[in-house]
C-alpha cells in the first residue's frame, strides 16, 4: 500500500518498566473550581468539564465553596466507613485466596467515592451500581456477614448461589441488582428515575459506570434517554484509569474528558476528586438536590485510580508500573480524610490505630459468623432445588418436569 | 360485539389496562403523538396523557433498558419495537437483563414488562421488516414468548402478558393487523369484520398465557402452528381434503404440552409449520417435544414446513413464504408417510 492512511491506537504513557508519569493529569488547585447554584444554565459551566472539584488541599484543609456540607461527626462516620470497606477488602481477597470463594474484587484507593455518595442520598433512592460500589452497602450500614454469604454462595446467601461473589442485590438498601454485563445498569438507572418522575414521587435514581465501560452503547442510550426525559438521576462515572489492562485513552478516544461527553447532550456535568471524601459528598449532594428540584440528570466524573488489581483473577504488574500507585497524584482518600480530621483536631494517631483494631475485630467477627453457614466448597450449600425457583414467577410444567429430573 | 382488526384489538387492550393500571406507561418510536406506525397505540396518549404514553428515541436498547428500570420501581412498561426486525440492539436487555433479574436477585427485583413488536413477511417488507425472530427469546430462561393468530386472541393475550409479573415478548403477526391471511397473497384479503374471532368483547378479559386452543378439529393428522400459519393451515387442509387438527399454540413459552400430547396421540401424525427459518427454529422443539412424547403412537415421521434457511427476500416473498402448496403438499407427505 502506498497511501498514507496509518491506524491511530492509542497507548499509556508508561509500561512496565517505566517511571510512572502523570504530568499530563491536570489538577486544579483545592477551592479553585467554583459551586454553581444548582439551578445554573448548563451552558454556563461547561468549563467544569474540565477541570476538577476538589476540597481538601495539601496542607489537609477544607477549602473552597464546595466546602462544609458535613460536620465532624459526619466525617469520622465517613472515616470508618471507608476503613470498614478497606477491611472487608482485605479479607474477603484473602478468603479467595485460602479456597473460601471464586472470585472477589476490592475497590482499594476508590472508597471515597461510593461511600461519600451514599451520604448524599435518602432513603428509598435507588443505586444501579457496578462491582466496585461495596461502599455504598457498606456506608449504608447493609449487614457484613450477609455480604459474606453471599461472596461464599452458602446456605444463607441472600441470592440463594446463583450469583457470582459481589453481585449483590438489596431493594431495601437502594442497590439494584449487579448484573456482570457492563453499562447495562446505565440505562435501566435511568428508566427508573423516569418511572419516579411519571409516578411524580421523589425519588431519584443513581447510575454508575466505569470509564471502559463509557465505550458501551448503553452509556450513549443512558444519556440519551436522561438528556430528552429530564430524568431524576445521577449519571456517575467512575474513571479510575484503568478497564482491567486497558488504559481510559481506549474509551475516551480524543475527547478532552469523560465528564465533557455530557456537554453535547446538554447535561450538565462535573469533573471532581475522587479520593477527597468532602468533594465527592459536595457534588453528590449537588447533583442529588438538581435531581430532587426536577432540574434533570448531572453527569459526575469521578477521577481517581484503580490502586489494586482489577479482579483476582487479574495481575496489573504485567501492564502498568508497580510504582504507578504511589505516583498517583491524587492521594489515598483514607489518609487524605484522616489527615484533614487530625488537623481540625476531631482525630488522632492513636484513635486511628484503634480504630483500625476496632473495624479489623469487626470484619473477623462478621467472616466468622458468615463461615459458620458454609463457603463455596465446604459446609452448608444453598438448596439445588431452589435452582429453578424464580425464573418465573409461577414455576411452569417444563421446569417442574426438570427439577424432578433432577431429582427435586 | 363490537368487530375489531388486529390492531384495534391490540389498542384496547391496551386502553383497558391503561385505565384499570396507573402503572401501565406505553412507549416507543412514533407511539405517542402519532400512534405508532401500524396505529396500535393511536389515541392512547390523548387520553392518557404523555406521562403515560410518549414517544422514544430510535434506540431499542435504551427503550427496553429504561423499561426494565422502570418495572424495578415498579411500573408496567409496555413498549414496543417498530418491528421484530429492530430488536436485535436490546436483545443484550432482554437476555441478560430482564429475563434474569427475578432470578438472579432471588425475588428482589422483577420485570413485569411486555415488549412489542410486528413480526413476520408479506408486505414485500424485505429482509429487515419481515423477520420470525421467536426462536431467538424461546431459548432464553426467564421469558414468555406469545403469537396471536386473531384480534380476539390478542386482546387478551395482551392484557394477560400486561397483568403478567414476568417479562413477556408479544409477537404480532403484521401480516394478521388487518384481516386473516391464508397465504394466497393474489386473493383479496378477508376483513376481520367478517371472521368470527374479529369480535372481541368490550372491557377486561384474558386469554391465559401458556394455553394453545384447537382451530380446527380433525382425525387424520395434527398441525402445530402459530400466528400467520394457523390460517394458512387451515386453508391447505381444505385444499389438499386432509381432515387435519390443527393446534393454535399461542404462547410458545410455557408451551401447552397437555394439548399437544393429547392431539397428537389422537391423530398419530404430525406436521409443524412455522414462517421462521427452518434451521434451530421453534419447529426444531416442537418436534422434539411431540418426539418425547408420542413416539410410539406415531405413524409416520414428524415433517417440518418453515422459511428457507436464507435472508426475507424482497422479490421473491412468494417463493420464500410457506404457503398453501408448500404445506398442504407436506401434509400429503405425512398421510403418505
Amino acid at each position: 500500500m502506498t497511501g498514507g492512511l496509518r491506524l491511530h491506537v492509542p497507548e499509556p504513557e508508561v509500561r512496565p518498566g517505566g517511571t510512572p508519569d502523570f504530568s499530563g493529569v491536570k489538577i486544579a488547585r483545592a477551592g479553585s473550581v467554583r459551586r454553581p447554584p444548582v439551578d445554573v444554565d448548563p451552558a454556563e459551566i461547561r468549563d467544569l468539564a474540565f477541570s476538577i472539584v476538589r476540597v481538601l488541599n495539601r496542607a489537609g484543609e477544607a477549602v473552597g465553596e464546595w466546602a462544609g456540607t458535613l460536620d465532624d461527626e459526619e466525617l469520622l462516620d465517613g472515616l470508618k466507613a471507608m476503613m470498614r470497606v478497606r477491611a472487608f477488602d482485605r479479607r474477603m481477597l484473602m478468603a479467595q485466596r485460602q479456597g473460601k470463594t471464586s472470585f472477589y474484587m476490592q475497590c482499594l484507593g476508590e472508597e471515597a467515592i461510593a461511600c461519600a455518595f451514599r451520604k448524599a442520598l435518602r432513603p428509598g433512592d435507588m443505586n444501579f451500581p457496578t462491582y466496585r460500589q461495596q461502599g455504598l452497602l457498606i456506608a449504608d450500614d447493609y449487614p457484613l456477614v450477609d455480604m459474606m454469604c453471599q461472596i461464599y454462595s452458602n446456605s444463607r446467601d441472600p441470592l440463594k448461589g446463583r450469583q457470582l461473589p459481589i453481585m449483590y442485590s438489596s431493594k431495601s438498601h437502594g442497590f439494584f441488582s449487579i448484573s456482570g454485563n457492563l453499562a447495562t445498569q446505565f440505562v435501566q438507572g435511568v428508566g427508573w428515575a423516569m418511572a419516579s418522575a411519571i409516578r411524580g414521587g421523589d425519588k431519584i435514581a443513581a447510575a454508575w459506570i466505569g470509564d471502559g465501560s463509557t465505550a458501551e452503547s448503553d452509556f450513549h442510550s443512558g444519556m440519551v434517554f436522561a438528556s430528552t426525559y429530564k430524568a431524576p438521576v445521577v449519571l456517575n462515572i467512575v474513571n479510575n484509569q484503568w478497564a482491567i489492562s486497558t488504559f481510559q485513552g481506549i474509551a475516551k478516544g480524543g475527547s478532552g474528558t469523560f465528564a465533557a461527553r455530557g456537554l453535547g447532550f446538554g447535561i450538565p456535568s462535573l469533573r471532581v476528586d475522587g479520593n477527597d471524601y468532602l468533594a465527592v459528598h459536595a457534588a453528590a449532594k449537588w447533583a442529588v438536590e438538581r435531581a430532587r428540584r426536577n432540574l434533570g440528570p448531572t453527569l459526575i466524573e469521578w477521577v481517581t485510580y484503580r490502586a489494586a488489581a482489577h479482579s483476582t483473577s487479574d495481575d496489573p504488574s504485567a501492564y502498568r508500573p508497580k510504582e504507578e500507585t504511589d505516583a498517583w497524584p491524587l492521594g489515598d482518600p483514607v489518609k487524605r480524610l484522616k489527615n484533614h480530621l487530625i488537623l481540625t483536631g476531631a482525630w488522632s494517631e492513636e484513635r486511628h490505630v484503634q480504630a483500625e483494631a476496632e473495624v479489623d475485630a469487626e470484619i473477623l467477627a462478621a467472616q466468622k459468623e458468615a463461615e459458620s453457614h458454609g463457603t463455596l466448597h465446604t459446609g452448608p450449600k444453598p438448596s439445588v432445588r431452589d435452582m429453578f425457583e424464580d425464573v418465573y414467577e409461577e414455576m411452569p410444567p417444563h421446569l417442574r418436569r426438570q427439577r424432578q429430573e433432577a431429582g427435586y | 360485539m363490537p368487530r375489531m382488526t388486529m390492531i384495534e384489538a391490540i389498542r384496547d387492550a391496551h386502553a383497558v389496562k391503561m385505565a384499570e393500571d396507573e402503572t401501565v406507561v406505553v412507549y416507543g418510536e412514533d407511539v405517542g403523538y402519532f400512534g405508532g406506525v401500524f396505529r396500535c397505540t393511536a389515541g392512547l396518549q390523548e387520553k392518557f396523557g404523555r406521562n403515560r404514553c410518549f414517544d422514544a428515541p430510535i434506540n431499542e436498547s435504551g427503550i427496553v433498558g429504561t423499561a426494565i428500570g422502570m418495572a424495578a420501581f415498579g411500573l408496567r412498561p409496555v413498549v414496543e419495537m417498530q418491528f421484530a426486525d429492530y430488536v436485535y440492539p436490546a436483545y443484550d436487555q432482554i437476555v441478560s437483563e430482564a429475563a434474569r433479574l427475578r432470578y438472579r436477585s432471588a425475588g428482589d427485583f422483577t420485570c413485569p414488562l411486555v415488549v412489542r413488536m410486528p413480526t413476520g413477511g408479506g408486505i414485500f417488507g424485505g429482509q429487515t421488516h419481515s423477520q420470525s425472530p421467536e426462536a431467538l427469546f424461546t431459548h432464553v430462561s426467564g421469558l414468555k414468548t406469545v403469537v396471536p393468530s386473531n384480534p380476539y386472541d390478542a386482546k387478551g393475550l395482551l392484557i394477560s402478558a400486561i397483568e403478567d409479573n414476568d417479562p413477556v415478548i408479544f409477537l404480532e403477526p403484521k401480516r394478521l393487523y388487518n384481516g386473516p391471511f391464508d397465504g394466497d397473497h393474489d386473493k383479496p384479503v378477508t376483513p376481520w369484520s367478517k371472521h368470527p374471532l374479529g369480535e372481541v368483547p368490550e372491557g377486561r378479559y384474558v386469554v391465559p398465557l401458556g394455553k394453545g386452543v384447537i382451530r380446527r378439529e380433525g382425525s387424520a393428522l395434527t398441525v402445530l402452528a402459530y400466528g400467520t400459519m394457523v390460517h394458512v393451515a387451515e386453508a391447505a387442509a381444505e385444499m389438499v381434503g386432509v381432515d387435519a387438527e390443527i393446534v393454535d399454540l399461542r404462547t410458545l413459552v410455557p408451551l401447552d404440552m397437555e394439548l399437544i400430547e393429547t392431539s397428537v396421540k389422537k391423530t398419530g401424525r404430525c406436521l409443524v409449520v412455522h414462517e421462521a427459518t427452518l434451521t434451530s427454529g421453534f419447529g426444531a422443539e416442537l418436534v422434539s417435544v411431540v418426539a418425547d412424547a408420542c413416539f410410539y403412537h406415531l405413524e409416520a415421521p414428524i415433517v417440518r414446513v418453515a422459511g428457507w434457511d436464507t435472508p426475507y427476500p424482497h422479490a421473491q416473498e412468494w417463493d420464500y413464504f410457506p404457503g398453501q402448496a408448500r404445506v398442504g403438499g407436506a401434509m400429503k407427505r405425512v398421510m403418505e408417510g
